[in-house]
């Protein structure tokens, strides 16, 4: 007997908004792969979560995946931000007008 | 309420305070250590919800690796401006996440489902792992397939600007006029320095390139 199933969705629920918040306000690059590293560990809470209420391990395995893609995404996210600050020396996305002409 | 409870409720209070002064901090570095500790947390509440082997993974991987990357990053990026505001949009953003929100707390409580209350349960390490490579080897070696073509999408990424090795190598190395002085910009176009070397350009370097 731990917690009520809703009680823990309302948990990743929060979680996830405040990652879309971050993600979405943020003017930093870095701050941004940081909101979307939030949310994906929103979702991880929401498939363990899943997992315990059924009593399957799927949950469990999905959140190993989880775990994979946040990996390549974030260390490909990061390898792009270091291109993005080398060609134009700043990490705003507003000052990445190259195409403006 | 039972101890369980308790714990689950003291861990919530733990990460959803990390995570708020995580996305509030202005200093990337900050938030990332911020993060770490929410990273934490959730390690801890998966232990709670009966996975204890994803608990260790979200303390090596997330906690570990991913943000000790980006603390990399940040340090490598030392030149950058630090503190960054918000987007002006930020307003719509934060109403965007509250609507969300709301809708999230409306599907959790009218679903008759959410009242249930969760029985404890341990997934084992070695039960969850033989249940993986027998149901779900697939899946895992589709993984191990993305986690490569991450490794070479970095490293095409970080070789330069995306072009081939010849126009990185007539970047770094400074092309020299016949009378032994550099171009300026060090670049130049391998047809016109073929017209040079065989008298086809008349008005030799100097005065094309000065």
């Amino acid at each position: 007997m731990i917690v009520p199933f809703g009680h823990v969705f309302l948990l990743a629920g929060l979680i996830f908004s405040m990652g879309l918040v971050c993600l979405v306000a943020h003017r930093n690059l870095i701050m941004t792969l940081v909101g979307v590293e939030v949310m994906m560990n929103a979702a991880a809470i929401a498939f363990v979560a899943a997992a315990l209420r059924w009593q399957l391990m799927e949950g469990q395995a999905f959140v190993l995946f989880i775990l994979a893609v946040a990996a390549a995404e974030v260390s490909v996210g990061l390898a792009l931000v270091v291109g993005a600050y080398r060609r134009t020396g700043s990490l705003d996305p507003d000052h990445y007008d190259i195409l403006k002409g | 309420m039972s101890l369980y409870a308790a714990i689950f409720y003291l861990l919530a209070t733990v990460i959803l305070t990390a995570t708020g002064l995580a996305i509030t901090r202005r200093q990337p570095i900050h938030a990332v250590l911020y993060l770490i500790v929410a990273f934490l947390g959730t390690a801890a509440l998966f232990f709670l919800l009966g996975a204890p082997l994803l608990a260790a993974f979200v303390v090596i991987l997330y906690a570990g690796a991913i943000m000790v990357l980006i603390l990399f990053v940040i340090m490598l990026l030392q030149r950058s401006p630090r503190e960054l505001g918000l987007m002006p949009q930020w307003g719509h953003a934060t109403l965007l996440g509250i609507v969300f929100l709301a809708v999230a707390i409306a599907m959790v409580f009218k679903d008759p489902g959410s009242g249930i209350v969760l029985q404890g349960a341990v997934a084992q390490p070695k039960d969850f792992g033989r249940f993986l490579f027998e149901r779900y080897w697939l899946a895992v070696e589709i993984v191990s397939i993305l986690l490569l073509v991450a490794l070479v999408a970095i490293i095409q990424v970080a070789r330069g600007r995306g072009t081939s090795g010849d126009e990185a190598e007539r970047q770094t190395n400074p092309v020299r006029n016949s009378d032994g002085t550099l171009y300026p910009g060090g670049v130049v176009s391998k047809s016109t320095l073929a017209a040079e070397q065989q008298g086809i350009v008349s008005n030799g370097g100097k005065e094309g390139h000065p």
